[in-house]
């Protein structure tokens, strides 16, 4: 294979783009940073919806994405601009701690205008100091990989997902970091998740994290039926969330998980397959990967889902030939093939594995190329 | 060659078919109660199915019309019992199945919810 170049950060994290990014804390600084990333072009305003009267674990999750997708290695530099000083300030120590560039701006006393003039020359300096950084030879292991698949269908399990699979356990053999999620999504098979656990510490905090995800289900009184599956994945012929997770679960390898993490949260255990608690829904569950470092993403889709990330390039891969064809502009990998039974499981994983080293190099996703950069913080709780 | 644990995987030397692509459905698992269309299937058509742990092949005729990606049985099964895809359960009948019907939210329901 050819060589792999990526951007070895200030603390020694590989990413494979080179993004400045504004940070908004809150939801009322948006303006602001999108203001900003008006004025100095090449940087990168992600706005969201939350950030004000957030409480408890709720508001740790609100910093500890933020901080997270300041610190992913794709990032080069990070301007933060919040309403009030603490929370500003908070973010951006949380971020310094990679020894990347980061400053913050607060908007109270000063206005829009003043905070925009201020942040503005801050992100000019940084985008051109990162526009001179080098891509420099890098390894299979020093990359953060996630996974999670959207609008399934049954070719996922056939095909996309066992790729994925494929790649996974290509990865972890070399030594590479991966994530997968999809708490939700794992029902009726979490069984096999349990046992791929490589501790039984670990198959316990997995069993009480998905227990309590079924609980506050059964709490609200409600099943799942009409949202698990979902009518995208019943069009698709998929009939119960089993087959659904079964499906999900054959993109995950063959390797042990040799951790379980809170959402956003950064693995601490070293390198290797690790779960991750997140909601199912394509934009939240990939954001939140994003901010334990993950720097590319697969993502396997039956019947086409478009989804893509600002920060981590998203990788989509198809097995049905309907969706291949009708929504070419979003798919980057192809591996219809493995329904006609044209190729085999291990030239499908060849033809990701090509593809990831591309993608890392430097080529665009259809994801980047369209501009689809959702960007969705996980909110725990309503707020005060 | 991998497999993770429940036969998603096929043996590359087992592609046995690979000239002849004359399949209309795959099956995950010898012991699977359902195979998964990957063209189009007509009513009253005589189809070949392959299994992707072993590479060989059984053949039914299709009491429906079934799209690609969607199920059909390839077993008898009484209302109430537990369907195998993956070797694994994916669900229960809810009304009795002949060979070759089309199987979906008609006829099966998740056993959790």
């Amino acid at each position: 294979m050819e060589k792999l170049l990526g951007y070895r950060r200030e603390n020694g994290r590989v990413g494979i783009r080179n993004h400045v990014v504004i940070l908004p804390v809150d939801d009322i600084s948006n303006a602001a940073c999108e203001a900003v990333a008006n004025n100095v072009k090449g940087t990168l305003a992600l706005s969201h919806a939350y950030g004000r009267l957030q409480y408890g674990e709720d508001l740790e999750l609100h910093f500890r994405t933020l901080i997270g997708i300041g610190s992913n290695p794709n990032v080069a530099a990070v301007v933060v601009i919040g309403i009030e000083e603490n929370w500003s300030k908070r973010i951006a120590d949380g971020i310094a701690l990679t020894g990347k560039p980061v400053s913050y701006f607060s908007i109270e006393g000063n206005g829009d205008f003043e905070t925009v003039r201020q942040a503005s020359w801050t992100a000019k300096e940084y985008v051109q100091w990162a526009s001179e950084l080098h891509r420099e030879p890098v390894e299979l292991k020093d990359l953060s990989v996630s996974i999670k698949c959207g609008e399934s269908d049954t070719t996922t399990g056939m095909g996309s997902c066992p790729t994925v699979s494929q790649a996974v356990d290509r990865l972890v053999d070399a030594g590479a970091t991966v994530f997968f999620g999809e708490t939700s999504e794992l029902t009726g098979g979490e069984h096999l998740i349990r046992e791929r656990m490589a501790t039984p510490e670990l198959k316990e905090k997995f069993m009480a994290i998905y227990n309590d995800y079924v609980g506050e289900i059964a709490s609200q009184g409600v099943d799942l039926l009409g949202s698990q599956p979902t009518q995208g994945n019943i069009a698709g012929g998929l009939s119960t969330i089993e087959e659904k997770a079964l499906g999900n679960i054959a993109k995950t390898g063959t390797k042990e998980i040799i951790g379980v993490l809170e959402p956003a949260e950064a693995p601490k255990s070293g390198n290797g397959l690790y779960f991750m608690d997140t909601s199912s829904a394509a934009a939240e569950c990939v954001t939140l990967m994003a901010a334990a470092g993950a720097v590319v993403h697969f993502f396997p889709t039956g019947q086409g889902n478009i989804i893509g990330n600002p920060i981590e390039p998203v990788v989509k891969i198809t097995a049905n030939p309907k969706t291949a064809e009708t929504m070419k502009e979003h798919i980057d990998v192809d591996v219809k093939g493995l329904l006609s039974r044209e190729i085999t499981l291990t030239e499908a994983g060849d033809l990701l594995m090509d593809y990831l080293y591309r993608t890392v190099n430097g080529r665009l996703t259809s994801a980047e190329a369209l501009g689809h950069r959702e960007f969705v913080m996980t909110k725990l709780y309503r707020s005060a | 060659m991998q497999k993770n644990g429940y036969g998603v995987a096929m043996e590359d030397n087992e592609l046995k078919t690979k000239a002849v692509s004359t399949h209309k459905f795959l099956i995950h698992n010898q012991g699977d109660h359902v195979g998964v269309a990957v063209t189009d299937i007509g009513k009253g058509e005589k189809v070949v199915g392959v299994y992707m742990d072993d590479g060989t092949t059984v053949e039914v005729v299709a009491n429906d019309n079934i799209s690609l990606g969607h199920k059909i049985a390839l077993v008898n099964l009484d209302v109430n019992q537990p369907v195998l895809k993956y070797g694994i359960q994916i669900g229960l009948t809810t009304c009795k199945w002949e060979v070759g019907d089309y199987v979906h939210t008609h006829n099966i329901k998740t056993a959790r919810w």
